[in-house]
């Protein structure tokens, strides 16, 4: 195409080996402080707060008061299981784009059980029967591109984003069918009875969301780890060809695990309506599902470092409200900060697997 | 249904037709040529809010605003915004070589958040109170066309009462039909898209290629969020991530077209006629439906009818994958980035 001399470029690219541990931990630190450094410099930009201030009022709104950083822990709960949740996907690259329409789902069954028997099953039995029937029916929403996928390759993406808007309408749907005064609100389920909220453990509100979160993240952990399905699960991921040649039932494994996928999904749906909103509408899953893909993605399939990646999104994300409604503006600052420091990360990996070599000599090519 | 509803039903579902119409002409190049953005959302935003904040800068700093500056300024910041948002999807998936997907989906949110920030406290970042509105620059985006507008009866009113964009939209899909099928530089994209590796031996340089066709296909993607502002919505603003939705439809659509621009002449408009058919089902149906599982109000039954988009989305994606004809099929590098090194 160009007819210029051959002349070497500035740079060029090159693979490196993995970095080293201290290495990386460098470049997260380092990356980490970039990112915060922008998103304060455009706070600054907002509200002309300093960045040192602006700090102190994120970290206010995240840790100030003892119920603050219990709302900051229960959120990073919710989206370390959204996360792990699209694990047993992701690892196959099966882009599992729907967790917000299977957690809505989920939630929805959740909501649909508490209206119905809230008042009339004790509530542990309840608490039972909603964690169940939640996941299935967040499987029973990832089925049809699971099943796609595995017999037809149908594109798995847009499958997915599709159904989140079609669980969007059914869920709008029972939102005014169960809404007795044309608000287009169910409001607080069983306000007054409490029937299928989450008991209170040792006087804390939200002790049984994280124990359903660990239990579940250390479950699929092991899944993950040391099961003959968590493997066969790996080797597609890697490779196709690999697996059907190992004899692996190619479209079995996908079926399963983005059915697996699903039901986690669901299951973060019961965690949210019965243990936190109680309530059902269409902002349940509220942009967590996607969220979760960028966490899930980031920390590697890595559960432990999703806690971390989870805590400090939702960290920022607190600290962002709190800024906004300390200077009246709305929430979508957090979106914004969240996308800053995301881009940070995702750049920084570069750095982890390339090595750029500056040409010194920039005369001719050997 | 009478005459006039029918007609509306149409005038309808053009102007959301050509909303998404620019996203997945936008998004048909960028995929042409590998890249899978599924930032289009995001960058509709951006587009869509750049020329909002222009225009209010704008009317508020002048007097006497006239709508033909105000329509030229919006244009022009909607085309910087949105290349800038196309260079940073590509700076990091072409030179960084990070993953497609969590690249555009962090762009979605990123956007998200910097139109509905900007969006929902313009006003009281500028001091002001109250909603914003820009009628002036909006009216410059929805004159009607001279001549036309007002004759030919039925199909005259249903074709000719569009602001100007919805033609440029339509002439825009065939331009680039033809530019990615008749031209050197569109074939190229294509290799580039098709087998990076063996366009790079031709001596197609690849990484300019693929920035290139991210900048055009964002800016094009922009196009769509201001159409979205100005004409769509009038100029105004609201916090309720509808272009979101509508940036995920024209993902659909590339895929709905299978990556031939020409399809989403109609193919955009049938999504249109899909999002609008709840207003227009007749009641008689909602009320036998509503009858039928016991429903307090036939109104509840809308809120099934707005699937249809979706539905009829997830249909035809099946529909594609079973029949698997070659032309129909994705980009063969979609989605992966290029590294020389790895070949």
């Amino acid at each position: 195409m160009e007819k210029k001399n051959h002349r070497e470029p500035l740079f060029h690219i090159v693979k490196k080996d993995e970095a080293s541990l201290p290495l990386k931990m460098l470049t997260v630190a380092l990356t980490v402080l970039a990112a915060l450094l922008v998103s304060a410099l455009f706070i600054n930009f907002v509200t002309k707060l300093d960045p040192i201030s602006v700090y102190q009022s994120m970290f206010k709104g995240a840790f100030g008061t003892s119920r603050r950083t219990w709302i900051t822990v229960r959120d990073t709960c919710l989206l370390l299981l959204i996360s792990v949740s699209l694990t047993p996907a992701f690892r196959m690259r099966f882009w599992n784009c729907g967790a917000e329409g299977q957690i809505l789902i989920g939630g929805l069954s959740t909501a649909a059980l508490m209206i119905y028997l809230g008042d009339r099953i004790p509530t542990a039995v309840l608490l039972i029967i909603m964690f169940v029937v939640s996941a299935l029916c967040g499987a029973l929403w990832s089925l049809l591109p699971a099943v796609f996928k595995a017999r037809y390759d149908t594109n798995e993406t847009l499958f997915t984003l599709m159904m989140n808007y079609v669980a969007i309408q059914i869920v709008e749907f029972f939102v005014d069918f169960w809404d007795k005064k044309q608000s287009h609100s169910v409001g607080i389920i069983n306000m007054n009875t409490m029937g299928g909220w989450f008991p209170k453990i040792f006087g804390q509100q939200y002790i049984l969301n994280v124990l359903i979160v660990v239990v579940i993240t250390v479950a699929v952990y092991i899944y993950m780890r040391y099961s003959k399905h968590g493997y066969e699960d790996a080797v597609v991921g890697e490779s196709v060809a690999t697996a059907r040649y190992a004899g692996i039932n190619v479209p079995k494994v996908i079926r399963n695990n983005v059915l697996l996928s699903g039901a986690i999904s669901g299951i973060a749906g019961f965690v949210e309506v019965a243990g936190i909103s109680h309530t059902i509408s269409n902002e349940t899953a509220g942009g967590r599902g996607f969220t979760a893909i960028i966490v899930c993605w980031l920390a590697k399939f890595n559960p432990f470092t999703m806690i971390l990646i989870s805590a400090f999104i939702v960290f920022l994300d607190k600290g962002a409200s709190q800024i906004s409604s300390d200077f009246g503006l709305n929430e979508y600052a957090s979106n914004i900060i969240t996308g800053i420091i995301l881009f940070f990360i995702l750049s920084s990996e570069f750095f982890n697997n390339y090595r750029i070599t500056v040409h010194k000599n920039r005369k001719e090519g050997e | 249904m009478g005459v006039s509803q029918i007609i509306s039903w149409f005038v309808a579902a053009i102007t959301f037709g050509t909303v998404i119409m620019y996203g997945c002409i936008g998004e048909t190049i960028n995929q042409k040529a590998g890249g899978l953005n599924l930032g289009v959302p995001g960058v509709m935003q951006i587009g869509g809010i750049a020329s909002l904040a222009c225009a209010f800068l704008y009317e508020s700093s002048v007097s006497n605003p006239s709508p033909i500056v105000g329509m030229l300024l919006c244009l022009l910041s909607t085309l910087i915004a949105s290349a800038l948002a196309g260079l940073l999807y590509s700076f990091l998936t072409v030179t960084l070589k990070v993953n497609q997907n969590v690249t555009g989906l962090t762009l979605t949110i990123f956007g998200t958040g910097v139109a509905n920030f900007f969006g929902g406290n313009m006003m009281k970042l500028s001091g002001g109170v109250g909603t914003i509105s820009v009628a002036v620059t909006s009216s410059a985006f929805r004159a009607k066309l001279p001549f036309l507008f007002g004759r030919f009866g039925t199909v005259g009113s249903i074709l000719f009462s569009h602001g100007w964009m919805v033609y440029v939209a339509l002439i825009m899909a065939f331009l680039i039909q033809y530019f990615l099928n008749r031209t050197r530089t569109g074939l190229n994209l294509r290799a580039v898209g098709e087998n990076p590796a063996t366009a790079d031996a031709a001596g197609i340089n690849v990484t300019r290629y693929k920035y290139l066709a991210s900048l055009t296909g964002s800016m094009i993607c922009g196009l769509g969020g201001l159409f979205y502002v100005m004409d769509y919505i009038k100029g105004t603003w609201a916090n309720d991530s509808a272009i979101e939705a509508l940036g995920w439809l024209a993902v659909a659509l590339v895929i709905f077209t299978s990556w031939k621009p020409k399809n989403a002449t109609w193919g955009a408009y049938l999504f249109g006629l899909c999002y609008w058919a709840y207003i227009y089902i007749p009641m008689e149906i909602s009320r036998f439906l509503a009858a039928k599982m016991k429903l307090q109000s036939a109104t509840y039954m809308q809120n099934l009818y707005k699937m249809l988009p979706y539905i009829v989305t997830i249909v035809v994606l099946c529909a594609v994958s079973k029949r698997k004809k070659k032309e129909n099929l994705a980009p063969s590098s979609l989605g992966q980035s290029y590294f020389r090194e790895e070949r």
